[in-house]
């Protein structure tokens, strides 16, 4: 039976949203199965809800998690919690800011990074070093040695 | 090459890779990046002031035998519904295709229309890409019927097509087709619709159709999978991945190409289930087609018809099931950001009680608290002419009060002709015309415009004068004022232009926040 993983990022237009699931489905590209990333731009970055979805297996089909069927739901703030939890399973995995040690954020805007970090615990089946490479390719190179400390703290916490 | 990429991705990189000349369109999610995209990666790409514009350049790229491309959102097809239609008819010796971004659900959108009907209507063949994969391969299926045809085609995406991501295999990476040579080949009986001429050119238009059936019939653009004789789903695009998920027991016929339809095929596969069920995100299109072929097939409850199609919504249409879904906590819906130069605009607007004839772009969420400044968005451009009408029929206490609210990129998409009726039909009680000069088409994320001074690339280009248009067309009085910075003056301003019977023009000027960050970003300014 072909399984599909299905991982739901939530938060506010600004947060870097899109950058947690643009970089998940580059580790999982890299890592050779299928991937489908699915958001709505527009509108919603104006400050709006925001929310992406990744999903991964053997095969995929539809690119959007079908309702109550999410395996793991990463939110980058608490508010965004139960607008977006009737996607995740009953026994779905909830990551938020208060898993992180947001304390030690060199700024606010890493917090995407960091959660990418925790979430990235919960995926073993990609290496930490698919996750390092990936955030790499994402950011400009001034950013890597921070982004690789902020993921760190995520993954390690 | 394989790699990962967005349904417009997908479509720019086709484009490039089958040796389009020019691209041109307007921005409008979720088109918008098809363009971008398609520049970045070595493609000549231009935004045009509006739709109907890009796709009469594209006909004339066209009529040099090189393949043009145009871009826009579905309401956008209806500004160029004029040039289409009657392309139709002539056509043109290099292909042409136009993209249609549909918005099932109006994710950033003020209506769901379905274009797959502009098919029909203007009789123009056309595809309906379900993935990334399928908008690389059938873009230049789409370019290669076009010019064996000498027809247009519609390309139809749907906003879920053109930004979820998946692995292409850019198939003609290593080796792009080259650009098509040109040359003006004289032909006023293909090229120019005069009646005599376009009366030929309407019965070719319909022999060409039958034969592109016949193409279509041939299988090339269909999947077939056999499964359960209970059930057969015929479907196209976006819904094709979520029946996969939601029926993987049934079978299905999966159409790529859904003008003219492959009827033959459809009435073989019809016959060979027992309940035959159409799902189609949007209007009964499929189903009106194949039930006027005479082929018996089951329509999806109207209830299914709203808003985009997704598993969970297929699972319940295919058992009828009409149930609500599990809805969420309210989103937190988007607003206009801290710091934007239209903030103080509205905060006046309101306070002064001022009826607001409002128009397409960020400023329409002047609609939301705390300012409730906007009374009426219907389409691009309609702020001024809607103001007019309110202008005219009001009585003359509640019309001093109208005032029409457009943005830069909406003034010169539409809202020029706007200005035109103005100054000719005058109002009695005059007009006030608020143009929100953001420098920047800030909705569809940050695109240059003709007042830009940049093209689409950011390269330099002559910037269009607001200023200039509006007094060169003729009105009373025309100011330029930073509403943020000079926000008293802004509204004893516009009490005065208010009480005058005058044609006014006010111009609220400052940069979008988010486009000067971008642009400082990239060394602009």
């Amino acid at each position: 039976m072909n399984k599909v993983t299905n991982i739901i990022a939530a938060g506010l237009g600004g947060q870097g949203v899109l950058k947690i699931t643009d970089i998940l489905a580059d580790v999982i590209f890299s890592a050779g199965l299928d991937v489908k990333k699915s958001e709505v731009h527009g509108m919603s970055q104006r400050g709006g809800s925001v929310s992406s979805e990744v999903r991964f297996g053997e095969k995929v089909n539809s690119p959007m998690v079908p309702a109550g069927e999410g395996d793991i739901l990463v939110v980058l703030d608490a508010s965004q919690l139960d607008v977006a939890r009737p996607v995740l399973k009953k026994d779905g995995i909830i990551i938020t800011p208060a898993d992180v040690p947001v304390e030690k954020l060199v700024t606010p805007k890493a917090l995407n990074v960091m959660l990418l970090g925790a979430l990235s615990a919960h995926l073993p089946q990609f290496g930490e070093e698919l996750f390092l490479a990936a955030l790499k390719r994402a950011f400009a190179e001034k950013l890597h040695a921070a982004n690789e400390e902020m993921f760190k703290l995520g993954r390690n916490k | 090459m394989k790699l990962l990429a967005s349904g417009n991705e997908a479509v720019a990189m086709a484009a490039f890779d089958c040796g389009v000349t020019l691209g041109c369109g307007y921005p409008g999610t979720p088109s918008s990046e098809i363009l971008d995209e398609f520049s970045k990666i070595g493609g000549n790409a231009e935004w045009a002031p509006n739709e109907k514009c890009a796709l009469e350049v594209a006909i004339g790229a066209a009529y040099s035998g090189a393949r043009a491309l145009t871009t826009m959102k579905h309401v956008g097809l209806n500004v160029a519904a004029d040039p289409f239609f009657t392309i139709a008819y002539s056509g043109t010796p290099g292909g042409l295709v136009v993209i249609s971004a549909d918005d099932p659900g109006m994710a950033s959108s003020q209506n769901e229309q379905d274009n797959r009907r502009y098919a029909i209507a203007a009789g123009v063949p056309m595809f309906e890409p379900s993935d990334s994969q399928e908008c690389y391969d059938f873009l230049c299926e789409a370019f290669a019927l076009a010019e064996k045809f000498r027809s247009p085609v519609l390309f139809r995406m749907t906003t879920r097509v053109c930004h979820s991501q998946c692995i292409v295999d850019r198939r003609l990476a290593a080796a792009p087709l080259p650009r098509k040579a040109t040359s003006f080949t004289r032909d006023p009986k293909s090229n120019v619709m005069v009646p005599a001429f376009a009366k030929i050119a309407h019965k070719r238009l319909r022999a060409d159709l039958h034969t592109m059936q016949e193409i279509n019939e041939e299988g090339k653009f269909i999947i077939e999978k056999s499964g359960s004789a209970e059930l057969g789903i015929i479907t196209s695009g976006i819904s094709y991945q979520h029946v996969l998920d939601a029926a993987p027991e049934a079978s299905i016929l999966k159409l790529g190409m859904t003008y003219p339809l492959p009827v033959e095929n459809i009435r073989k596969f019809a016959a060979g289930v027992k309940r035959c069920l159409i799902v189609e995100e949007g209007d009964p299109v499929l189903f009106e087609q194949i039930m006027a072929a005479g082929i018996k097939v089951e329509n999806k409850l109207e209830e299914f018809r709203f808003g985009e199609l997704n598993v969970s919504r297929v699972r319940k249409l295919i058992a009828k099931d009409t149930t609500p879904e599990p809805v969420g906590a309210p989103g937190k819906p988007p607003q206009l950001c801290p710091g934007c130069p239209h903030r103080k605009t509205f905060e006046v607007l309101r306070d002064l009680g001022c009826i607001v004839s409002g128009d397409i772009g960020c400023y329409t969420l002047g609609v939301m608290p705390p300012f409730s400044a906007i009374d009426s968005c219907v389409c691009m451009g309609a702020s001024v002419t809607v103001g007019l009408g309110l202008r005219h029929t009001l009585p003359e206490s509640e019309a001093h009060k109208v005032v029409s609210v457009i943005g830069d990129s909406t003034f010169l998409h539409t809202g020029i002709n706007g200005i035109v009726e103005m100054v000719y039909n005058r109002p009695a009680t005059g007009h006030v015309v608020l143009i929100l000069d953001n420098r920047i088409t800030a909705m569809t994320g940050c695109q240059e415009n003709p007042a830009t001074g940049r093209k689409l690339d950011h390269s330099p280009a002559y910037a269009v004068s607001l200023e200039n248009i509006v007094k060169g067309i003729g009105v009373d009085n025309c100011d330029v004022i930073d509403t943020t910075m000079e926000t008293e003056k802004f509204a004893e301003l516009l009490k005065q232009r208010l009480a005058s019977n005058e044609c006014s023009v006010i111009i609220a000027r400052r940069p979008c926040i988010l486009a000067v960050a971008k642009m400082a970003k990239m060394g602009k300014n």
